[in-house]
């Protein structure tokens, strides 16, 4: 399998969560949650289930508001604040469910998000996203025929396809067997290399974690550690995966 | 991306979807079949009788119909929260919605295309000369029949009962939508074979109100 890099020449998105809490009813998910992510940024997002790793991808990625707080995009310049509407776009989201259509075949729904997308040579695009996912064989496949591993592979080239400039995944490596997840680190290394800012919600075990820049630990809707920008993970991520 | 094109791409991947599985019209096409079959044999009514209360009937059957039909809009993306996918694109939230009552329109319209020749044959009513005008008023109501459908699903779309709970919702809506569709498809069945211009005009004017609703509510509708 070949790796998708995007070619966009512009920089990841930074993005300032201010006191951030979201209440589902009684049960609060994040409590005055405050972070500032800088652009080209590869965080790794740890915390036991329930500490509310999904709740902070939903609310970056603008699928959830937060009950309180607010969140803010930037790109280089930090005091520049970019529109919502602006950041849309250059989102990609590789969530728990697939956010694919069952009984579209793989070819269709990548050419569907690409001309959502508004993206130049769809034909082109959604076959070498279909390579570069080792799925070009099955293109004219339907979805439901997939296996756990192959509709992965094809959610996380859904995301990709229209280059984000800020990938969030939560838990990506879920049903990808050896040669999926040698291809899921290959194309984050390049993303990391391009300059996307990438969140990524896993286990400590997780060998794309290697790649993590800053580490952030959430625990009961709080922020228990973070590495910071700039710091190094290394050492809290090998003391997680000791602790697992 | 534009409107008018997000639009488009979105009705096309709704008609490929409906057309791959055959599964809305196929079920909504017998159930209206049904109804209007059985009630003639139930009540074996009279030309005359059938000009004056067969308009109820085809509207009721439409209606049941259009429940069925919009009730799978909304709920159909929760399969792979493929609404998650949509809210994320670059597009007009009124675009799903949109493109989502456009399907609609053309499902109910494939469906009332099968069961009006069915209701003429069966109930002896004549369409001849009230052909052009019978689609006016069909094309009204089924307007505002799936453009406030297509609202409800997206608001039951996470109800526990929404199969139950749509057609709750919706009858109180669609009573005006319904009163003045029947009383129009009488006066064009009757002997005059009239178009009433005052329904006619309510029947317009629902439309565009809940079009433009739908329109306004469009962005907390898409959040589902």
């Amino acid at each position: 399998m070949a790796s998708a890099a995007p070619s966009a020449a512009n920089s990841g998105l930074g993005i300032r969560f201010d006191r951030i809490e979201r209440r589902f009813g009684a049960l609060v998910a994040l409590r005055s949650l405050s972070l500032e992510i800088c652009p080209g940024e590869f965080v790794a997002l740890l915390g036991h289930n329930g500490a509310g790793k999904t709740t902070l991808l939903r609310i970056t990625a603008q699928l959830m508001r937060p009950s309180r707080g607010s969140v803010k995009f930037f790109a280089d310049n930090a005091a520049q604040e970019i529109p919502f509407t602006a950041v849309k776009g250059r989102t990609g989201l590789v969530g728990h469910s697939l956010l694919l259509y069952d009984e579209l075949s793989a070819e269709e729904n990548l050419a569907l998000f690409a001309k959502l997308y508004a993206l130049d040579s769809v034909p082109a695009r959604v076959a070498s996203a279909l390579q570069a996912c080792g799925l070009a064989s099955r293109a004219a496949s339907q979805v439901r025929t997939f296996s756990r591993g192959m509709r992965q592979r094809l959610a996380i080239a859904r995301a990709l396809l229209h280059s984000p400039r800020l990938l969030l995944l939560d838990e990506p490596a879920a049903g990808l067997d050896r040669q999926g997840l040698e291809w899921l680190g290959a194309t984050l290394g390049h993303l990391r290399g391009d300059g996307c800012t990438v969140i990524m919600s896993t286990h400590a075990r997780n060998e794309s974690l290697d790649l993590a820049t800053r580490a952030i630990v959430l625990a009961g809707g709080r922020l228990q550690q973070d590495t910071g920008a700039g710091g190094d993970p290394r050492p809290l991520l090998q003391e997680l995966r000791a602790e697992a | 991306m534009n409107a008018l094109r997000a639009t488009l791409t979105l009705f096309a991947k709704e008609c490929r979807l409906e057309f791959r599985t055959r599964e809305l019209l196929t079920a909504t096409v017998v159930f209206s079949l049904i109804i209007i079959v059985f009630f003639n044999f139930a009540f074996d009514p009279t030309p005359a009788e059938a000009r004056r209360f067969g308009p109820g009937l085809l509207w009721i059957a439409f209606f049941f119909a259009g429940s069925l039909m919009v009730n799978p809009s909304f709920a159909r993306e929760q399969t792979n929260d493929t609404l998650d996918a949509l809210r994320m694109a670059p597009i007009p939230s009124f675009a799903v919605l949109s493109a989502k009552m456009l399907a609609n329109m053309l499902f109910l319209s494939i469906a009332e295309a099968i069961l009006v020749p069915v209701f003429s044959v069966f109930y002896n009513v004549s369409l001849v000369g009230i052909l052009g005008r019978l689609v006016l008023v069909l094309g009204l109501g089924t307007i505002g029949l799936v453009t406030t459908g297509t609202v409800f699903s997206a608001i039951s779309a996470h109800a526990r009962m929404r199969e139950l709970l749509l057609p709750v919702l919706l009858l109180p809506f669609l009573t005006p939508l319904l009163i003045a569709a029947v009383s129009t498809t009488i006066s064009l069945f009757g002997d005059a074979q009239e178009l009433d211009r005052t329904w006619i005009t309510f029947l317009i004017g629902f439309d565009v109100v809940f079009l433009t609703t739908s329109w306004l509510l469009s962005d907390f509708l898409a959040e589902g």
